[in-house]
């Protein structure tokens, strides 16, 4: 089997840009006024998948059987590919000469637009399973209901980035059942993983000035009514897996839409940046 | 003298998938248009998995073989819609995937977007993937994810060899 080239190399990262440019039309990209939240609601997007794609990516050469590991990185490396999607239409909104890899390695955590649930430490497996069910029910609404966005640009992406999610969506949901409904120690941690991630949940949900805008163009749902959708397949799922829904509030935690963050990003973003930082535009 | 549309669609069938190498990116169905504009050929190409790290190495030998076919101007297209799905592999290309010994997709059953728990929870049935070594039906999933993001884990009940599921998308 031949070894893959390095896809690092100037003129595949050329071909990939030229690639990418000739896109389908959309008149969203031209509104000037919806820019600023636009770009802003793309980053959300964009930051949630790049954020939980590299707490994924820390599982590798971790995970606790082989299967689990390979599987991890590979949701992590769908994650990163929907980021590409994500940034780079947000770089062609804001049009600044930005790009998607300028957007993620070179913007400090108060630009960071994730909701705080993707950013907390993945814990034990059990834990990373959890929040990753917790999103993909989510995610999957989201991107079902983005499928029929005005946008063509947004719409296109949402079709393809969907079904890699259903099939994350898929894995969690078999996995939350098995650990769940597994031995006394699997269900005893997986309640502690609910109980714990409970509280973040709500920020998926929780709309603001950024969103009104996108919702008023036909862009994006109202992330309000995407709740009872989700808490449907999550009712389902964690019933099955006899774990008791937290008897607590599930929107107690927000603000990493609007870039005040745990301080876990910055752990995060000091990884994942710091060779652009310190050796800006390097290559290899 | 400028190549036929039929003379392009065969070099292109001569541009191995760089994961899989016996079938080539015709066979996989992510060549999805040619035009041409001027005198520059633009090949629409479309992803299969948004992150396959085997993209941009299918874009640049697709466009470094036409270039050593003579066509000098040629221009990569990035097509997202309509979404690939593993019902565009070709005849040709799911016999060269068994033989390989990669299970080839089976037909029709992509999910679409559809939550395949949600699918089997309304009553669909689970898959029958035969095994490509000796073709009996007596096979199990190993695990969801295989060695790259298109392909599951999979075995043999009969002769016990495990073997790659090529999932269907």
């Amino acid at each position: 089997m031949p070894s893959l080239p390095d896809v690092m190399i100037p003129e595949v990262a050329d071909l990939a840009r030229r690639a990418a440019s000739g896109q389908t039309a959309d008149p969203h990209l031209e509104d000037v006024a919806l820019k600023p939240a636009f770009f802003d609601w793309l980053c959300r997007m964009g930051d949630s998948t790049l954020i939980l794609g590299h707490r994924l990516s820390e599982w590798c050469g971790h995970g606790p059987v082989l299967e689990e590991d390979i599987a991890l990185a590979n949701t992590a490396l769908d994650f990163i590919g929907q980021t590409q999607l994500w940034l780079g239409l947000a770089a062609e909104v804001e049009a600044q000469g930005r790009s998607a890899d300028d957007l993620a390695f070179l913007r400090d955590a108060m630009k960071f637009r994730n909701v705080k649930l993707v950013e907390l430490p993945n814990g034990d497996i059990g834990q990373t399973l959890m929040r990753g069910f917790l999103f993909d029910a989510w995610h999957f609404e989201m991107l079902t209901a983005l499928g029929n966005s005005t946008s063509p640009r947004v719409a296109e992406i949402a079709a393809k980035a969907v079904k890699e999610v259903s099939y994350h969506l898929e894995r969690s949901s078999d996995l939350v059942v098995r650990l769940g409904d597994g031995t006394e120690q699997s269900h005893e941690r997986m309640q502690a993983a609910l109980d714990y991630l409970w509280p973040y949940t709500g920020e998926m949900f929780a709309g603001d000035a950024i969103d009104r805008a996108v919702t008023e163009a036909g862009i994006a749902p109202d992330p309000a009514a995407l709740l009872p959708l989700w808490q449907r397949t999550v009712t389902e799922v964690l019933a099955e897996a006899t774990l008791q829904v937290p008897d607590r509030r599930f929107d107690a935690q927000h603000g990493g839409k609007q870039g005040r963050h745990t301080e876990h990003l910055g752990y995060i973003l000091a990884q994942m940046q710091f060779l652009q930082r310190a050796y800006p535009g390097a290559s290899w | 003298m400028t190549p036929t549309d039929a003379q392009i669609w065969d070099w292109l069938a001569e541009v191995p998938d760089p994961e899989i190498p016996v079938i080539s990116v015709t066979d996989l169905g992510i060549v999805r248009d040619l035009r041409w504009e001027g005198d520059t050929l633009v090949v629409a190409v479309t992803p299969t998995y948004s992150g396959c790290p085997a993209t941009a190495v299918i874009d640049l030998a697709i466009e470094t073989h036409l270039q050593a076919r003579g066509v000098v101007r040629v221009r990569l297209e990035r097509r997202l819609s309509p979404p690939w799905t593993t019902d565009w592999l070709t005849e040709a290309g799911r016999a060269k995937l068994t033989a390989y010994g990669i299970a080839p997709p089976v037909d029709g059953t992509a999910p679409d977007g559809r939550s395949g728990r949600a699918a089997r929870l309304a009553g669909g049935s689970n898959l029958v993937i035969a095994c490509p070594r000796c073709g009996s039906a007596q096979t199990e999933r190993v695990s969801q994810f295989g060695s790259t993001p298109c392909k599951a884990a999979w075995r043999c009940r009969d002769c016990l060899e495990p073997f790659d599921y090529f999932k269907c998308h």
